[in-house]
């Protein structure tokens, strides 16, 4: 199409704009000239232009969030580590019981394999969950979790959860298999908590 | 042959004990420098830059400092020992040189706030300060190395090249002056400072002032993306310490002149034994306008460099000496 032969028979092409057809527009915008006087005085404008944002900044203040001391909000769904729970006291008899009855839902839902319970029969005479077993051991290996909280959904009794706790680094592998009673204690270093809307 | 007139001769004693304070409050000044500039810089990208080295990281500076001294003062195989040795020393010697001239006030009590007051000090400034140039090209050519000797041969271009509208910049205060030193200058200044009729003459020396400190945008020489800090590549520990005090040095020395020349120097409100302290805040302003624009403009490229200092800052600094001169001789 844009090939045409010329009188003397050789072919020139559109070498620039290989794809367009004949008689085809293309508008291209171009920013002023440069150099000149009125390039200086551009360049002095937009260099105040720049110094006036970087001022700005200054007025604006730190957005850093100075970690140790500060910490980031989570959210109220964000999936930390787990916790194990306790019947509240509420006067209904089951009061401080766990939760966990040992069914081991959670170990067969885990992708990783992360999960080891081992059951019990309960003592009727000291009971220590509400139902008729109760997990003697419960360990959860962190350094293979993957937070997907599949044990959480997995859960008949909502026993275990996904807390807020993201500051799980340690030294020794072996400290990060986390036993039941790790897993039942309160977290002592409460993560915050992102506000409606935030 | 009288090379230069003292304007006001002083005990040998006097000499010597100014200058040791002179050194120290300056040298009390780079320190305060380099954690204000990191502050700065901070606060320009919306960061607190560094708070954990004492109360809100004013300590910052020692342990920079003790970090340095504590490195190895490592020197290549194909480095030309003596030169390699002498560079940093030739930097830091001509940026002390030239706080001689600067005025902190006049005469109070018999003793001038100067180190020096001689009647060329321009010339002096520019002299002594031109040193610090072989101290850079002797770094890079002495450390064999390519990186080095590219920034070493970008700085000595671009010296020579802002030098000349640095002092043609100068040229219009010293003409309505009258006078080449700086005391004078200053007291000329009683009516108005500088900065209202010599704007022009302000703004190229404050841009060249940039080049000559190679800070940024004019940070070519050392230009850490491309040429790993050119010049100072070899070097290491108190050695390449040594580059970041001249660095500083030079930039309090710059911003002293420009207060002197354009700012109006000591003069301030209050006694007499106030007007150090005027003209450190005025220097102090000025260094604010050079971390300022480092944290605001990139790095020009070298034919913009080129370009800038010679198409531009050259005529318009010729245009305003000249018209300076004619105001002058007219009025």
């Amino acid at each position: 199409m844009n090939a045409e032969l010329n009188t003397d028979g050789i072919e020139r092409v559109n070498r620039e704009f290989p794809y367009l057809n004949e008689g085809d527009v293309i508008s291209v915008q171009r920013g002023p000239e440069p150099g000149g006087v009125g390039g200086v005085a551009r360049t002095f404008g937009a260099t105040l232009k720049g110094l006036r944002t970087t001022f700005a900044r200054i007025v604006e203040g730190p957005v850093t969030i100075q970690y140790p001391e500060e910490k980031t909000p989570v959210f109220p769904r964000f999936r930390g580590r787990h916790k194990l729970h306790r019947f509240d006291h509420d006067g209904s008899g089951t009061g401080g019981l766990e939760k966990c009855v040992g069914c081991s839902l959670c170990a067969a839902a885990c992708p990783s394999d992360c999960i080891r319970v081992v059951a019990a029969e309960n003592d009727p005479a000291n009971r220590v969950s509400a139902g008729e077993r109760f997990a003697e051991v419960y360990e959860i290996n962190l350094s293979r979790c993957i937070f997907c909280g599949y044990c959480e959904v997995a859960c008949p009794f909502d026993a275990i959860t996904m807390g807020h706790d993201y500051e799980m680094a340690d030294y020794n592998r072996s400290d990060l298999i986390f036993t039941k009673e790790m897993l039942l204690a309160e977290p002592v270093e409460r993560t915050p908590l992102r506000r409606e809307g935030e | 042959m009288l090379l230069a007139e003292v304007g006001f001769a002083e005990a040998t004693w006097v000499l010597i004990v100014k200058s040791v304070l002179i050194f120290l409050l300056v040298f009390m000044i780079v320190p305060v420098l380099t954690v204000t500039e990191r502050k700065l810089i901070g606060r320009f990208q919306n960061r607190h830059g560094p708070n954990r080295v004492g109360p809100v990281g004013l300590l910052q500076p020692l342990a920079d400092i003790v970090k340095l001294a504590g490195k190895e003062m490592f020197r290549p195989t194909g480095a030309v020992p003596l030169l390699f040795a002498i560079a940093p020393a030739l930097i830091i010697f001509s940026g002390i040189l030239t706080l001689a001239i600067i005025p902190f006030g006049n005469v109070v009590d018999g003793v001038g706030l100067y180190g020096i007051d001689v009647s060329i000090g321009v010339l002096y400034f520019f002299a002594f300060g031109s040193l610090s140039f072989y101290g850079l090209l002797l770094a890079g050519w002495s450390s064999g190395s390519k990186y080095s000797f590219l920034g070493s041969m970008r700085s000595a271009a671009q010296l020579i090249s802002y030098e000349i509208s640095m002092g043609l910049a100068l040229l219009g205060a010293v003409m309505m002056a009258g006078s080449l030193s700086l005391t004078a200058i200053v007291e000329a200044q009683d009516e108005v400072w500088y900065i209202v009729p010599q704007i022009v003459g302000f703004l190229i020396f404050m841009l060249a002032g940039f080049a000559e400190t190679n800070r940024a945008p004019f940070d070519l020489p050392e230009a850490d993306a491309e040429l790993v800090q050119g010049y100072q590549t070899e070097y290491g520990g108190m050695r390449f310490g040594s580059f970041l005090l001249a660095e500083y040095l030079e930039m309090f020395v710059v911003c002293a002149i420009a207060t002197t020349f354009f700012l109006g120097g000591w003069t301030g409100p209050g006694p007499d034994w106030l007007s150090p302290v005027w003209l450190i805040l005025k220097t102090l302003a000025l260094i604010f306008v050079f971390i300022w624009v480092r944290a605001t403009l990139p790095r020009l490229r070298y034919d913009q460099l080129m370009s800038l200092g010679w198409k531009i800052l050259l005529p318009l600094a010729t245009l305003n000496v000249l018209v300076t001169a004619i105001l002058v001789t007219v009025l």
